[in-house]
């Protein structure tokens, strides 16, 4: 591969790279959101438990 | 509008943004005709469209913010601080592959010739500022006017540096470098007006993605406070 | 009538305020000084006039942050700005008395500096200075609104400088320009242009940014 061939695919890649890191990103922050869920759904359901 | 227009609205924007980038690549790589250039047009194609679309997000950003001071409306500062949060990475990746590109034309990582650099740059320290500016003032009315308030000085900024920069050339650098104009064929405009295309879809689903997180968040928080 | 009749009265309380503490005026001017000297030694053998008017600029710009970062220190001390934003006049007047107290003292530092710099460095002239009073008119107008923005903040002192120094990029650029360039006219027009817009937009939103 020639340098400019080197040139071009890096600046794919780095697109692609950031990208990829954002959609991780997203990803832990839906894992973290889940737990919440899970915790708000818990507490929601032993309050029902105590009034009723 | 409702949350299930919202929701369903991603996916398609998702889908759109997918099509539209393969497509830019595809024609990117075996469509659009080489010419003297050398192989710096490939790399023209996505970091010109990176710069529109971070201008983009910018602009949407002033707009939100606009939107918050002059009609108060709901929301608008959450969805004007996403805009420019994602203004500034199109900024970074505008930087990173002008400077690639800049490295491959001229043998250096970084010129002050090139006016979009430089912008580039100089929007890159107003944005971090806002962001300086986000984070240290307490949540609240008086955080989101601030920073709708900045986010417009951004807006006017933007020409007027546009401005500053060429005429700062004239006493800067005697010598002119010659720049790899726009000139180009219709095929390689069709290339270019798709790339472009791609980028705003992109930038608009992670928009659109990142709102959804954030709002999530918020009624998460709203949920926990209301149980306990 | 009353507008200009509360502007004044707040220009007038900042600049009596000096008068007796003296604090912010005399820092200006020391720092103004030492600046330059520090830039003599700065510049190695064979630097131009040109590297020296640049330096000028730079020393203007900083000594600005210095009386900025005063600004509104009174105010926070006391705990007054939220009567004067209470009080009945237009909250944009707050801002224009505050500009027009921080272009007074950037006037008086540079009374001082330009001839200094005159007498260190170069031969100065109209279109220097006719660039400095421009220039001046730009940084008290967008100095005094992120500085009231920093006030509100956790982090002020720190936070106004990185607010403004970008702003102050073509500010920089026309001072400069106007200083050294062939043709300082279009240096002169691009200080005027950002005077113009950005005192507009200041005085349009500095109400936002000192209500709750």
């Amino acid at each position: 591969m020639s340098t400019e061939e080197k040139y071009v695919a890096a600046v794919y890649l780095i697109v692609f790279v950031v990208l990829l890191a954002y959609v991780l990103i997203i990803a832990l922050k839906l894992q973290r959101l889940e737990r919440e869920l899970a915790e708000l759904v818990e507490l929601a359901q032993r309050k029902a438990v105590a009034v009723g | 509008m409702s949350t299930w227009s919202r929701n369903n609205r991603l996916p398609a924007l998702a889908t759109l943004a997918l099509t539209l980038t393969a497509a830019a690549i595809a024609l990117i790589f075996f469509y659009a005709p080489l010419d003297e250039d050398g192989l710096n047009q490939k790399i023209f194609y996505f970091h010109v469209p990176i710069a529109f679309t971070a201008y983009g997000c910018f602009a949407w950003g002033g707009w939100k913010a606009l939107r918050h001071l002059w009609k108060g409306e709901d929301g608008a500062d959450l969805e004007s601080y996403v805009a420019i949060h994602l203004g500034v990475i199109f900024g970074v990746l505008t930087l990173v592959t002008g400077s690639i590109w800049a490295r491959y034309r001229w043998g250096h990582w970084w010129v002050w010739s090139e006016d979009q650099l430089v912008l580039f740059l100089v929007l890159f320290l107003f944005y971090c500022a806002y962001f300086m500016l986000r984070f240290s003032v307490p949540p609240g009315p008086q955080r989101a006017n601030l920073s709708a308030v900045y986010a417009l000085f951004g807006v006017v900024l933007i020409p007027v540096s546009v401005l500053a920069i060429r005429l700062s050339e004239r006493f800067i650098h005697p010598v002119a470098f010659d720049k790899g104009g726009p000139n180009m064929a219709g095929s390689q405009f069709f290339t270019f007006c798709v790339s472009c295309a791609a980028m705003f879809s992109l930038a608009a689903t992670l928009y659109n993605l990142e709102l959804v997180g954030k709002r999530l968040d918020m009624r998460l928080r709203e949920l926990r406070e209301a149980l306990q | 009538m009353n507008y200009l009749a509360d502007v004044g009265a707040l220009a007038r309380k900042d600049l009596l305020l000096e008068l007796r503490a003296r604090d912010t005026l005399p820092a200006m001017l020391l720092f103004v000084v030492s600046a330059l000297v520090v830039f003599h030694f700065v510049l190695p053998a064979g630097s131009s006039d040109l590297a020296a008017t640049g330096l000028l600029w730079v020393a203007l710009l900083f000594t600005a942050l210095l009386g900025l970062s005063r600004a509104f220190a009174a105010e926070r001390e006391q705990g007054v700005i939220d009567g004067l934003v209470l009080a009945p006049s237009d909250r944009s007047a707050i801002w224009l008395g505050k500009a027009l107290s921080i272009l007074a003292f950037l006037a008086l530092a540079e009374l001082i500096a330009l001839p200094a710099f005159a007498l260190f460095f170069r031969h100065i002239d109209g279109t220097l200075v006719g660039g400095v009073a421009l220039a001046d008119v730009g940084i008290a107008a967008v100095g005094t609104l992120l500085a009231a923005m920093a006030a509100a903040s956790r982090a002020r002192e720190l936070l106004l400088p990185l607010l403004f120094l970008p702003l102050a990029i073509p500010i920089v650029v026309g001072g400069v320009g106007a200083s050294v360039a062939d043709d300082p006219a279009r240096y002169l027009g691009l200080l005027g242009l950002y005077d113009a817009l950005f005192a507009i937009i200041c005085w349009a939103s500095f109400e936002y940014v000192v209500t709750e």
